[in-house]
């Protein structure tokens, strides 16, 4: 099968998925519940993304959380995003220069 | 206008670079998969994900059938409706149908994040903005990571992989500080993401994070249930 039929139906599926809710979904949501369920729904997808994959994203758990715990310190001193993530990298390359 | 774009460019630096780095290895794995720079700059053009851009280059690898991609990147991908699905909660009036086609485009882990983290409501050139340099990021990166994977020293690109990660803490931290609700959250979801990692392994991970957000949502809401008067405010 040529590689442009599944290019074409991997874009399709994915940009089907996040068309739909977002141009068909215009009514201010009233229950309580859902709108509550909406707010958390951000922090939680991000958190499950997270933990415990930011652990192996580095190939060696010990750099991976030695990022880990500098890009929790930085996050907790409300630190610009870009300076968190760039630091944790920093972080995880130079302890893996001592391991 | 004009300043909403760069404003949404200026938010998108931190996700361009991230990409930079994440689609880096992307490329450099579509080659060793047998397709070509320009058949992997295509799929990251089209697609703009990583978790659903991997496996489908693994389909593509193996010869799978058209209903299996069909069936990975459903389930790989269904998180973005629920992402979708929040963020349109939050559109400006001048969100109108044909600036939603578009932006549906780049609704990604990270700019869904970077959007909700927004105190007001979304204007298009905002989210074009952030889509624009954050594409830009991930088309670059699958391009260079395709064309010459082999340059960068293995200690630098394998650093580089936790950039993103790095970013979703800087994302949930701070407001988990201020707000017990969104620490209650943020606490079941990670749970939950680890009893599915080390026990219920059968269970894809995109599977995985959808039952793990969606349980940790419903929680919440029914312990701390938005006030009112901030519902109207939003």
């Amino acid at each position: 099968m040529s590689v442009a039929v599944y290019i074409i139906v991997m874009a399709g599926v994915t940009y089907i998925i996040r068309m739909v809710p977002f141009t068909f979904f215009k009514k201010k949501i009233k229950s309580r519940f859902i709108s509550s369920f909406l707010k958390y729904i951000p922090y939680a997808v991000l958190s499950a993304m997270t933990i415990p994959a930011i652990f192996y994203s580095t190939g060696n758990i010990a750099t991976a959380a030695v990022g880990t715990l500098i890009a929790v310190v930085l996050a907790f001193f409300d630190l610009p995003l870009i300076v968190v993530a760039l630091s944790a990298s920093l972080a995880a390359f130079i302890t893996g220069i001592f391991i | 206008m004009k300043s909403n774009f760069f404003r949404g460019i200026s938010h998108g630096i931190p996700i361009a670079l991230g990409y930079l780095s994440v689609s880096f290895g992307f490329g450099i794995s579509a080659v060793r998969s047998g397709l070509s720079v320009f058949e992997a700059s295509a799929i990251s053009a089209t697609n703009l994900t990583s978790a659903g851009q991997a496996a489908g280059i693994d389909i593509i690898a193996a010869g799978g059938t058209i209903l299996e991609m069909i069936l990975v990147q459903l389930t790989i991908n269904i998180r973005y409706s629920l992402m979708a699905l929040s963020l349109s909660q939050k559109l400006d009036k001048k969100f109108t149908t044909p600036h939603r086609l578009v932006a549906s485009y780049g609704i990604t882990d990270e700019i869904f994040a970077v959007c909700s983290a927004q105190p007001n409501m979304l204007v298009p050139s905002y989210m074009y903005g952030m889509i624009f340099i954050a594409a830009v990021g991930w088309i670059l990166g699958t391009f260079l990571g395709a064309s010459a994977g082999q340059i960068l020293p293995e200690s630098v690109s394998s650093a580089m992989g936790i950039v993103l990660y790095g970013m979703f803490l800087a994302i949930i931290i701070p407001p988990a500080k201020k707000q017990k609700s969104v620490l209650c959250a943020v606490t079941i979801a990670a749970a939950l993401s680890l009893i599915f990692k080390y026990f219920l392994t059968f269970i894809s991970s995109g599977f995985a994070v959808i039952i793990c957000a969606v349980v940790a949502s419903a929680v919440c809401a029914l312990l701390f249930p938005v006030e009112e008067t901030e519902e109207a405010e939003q």
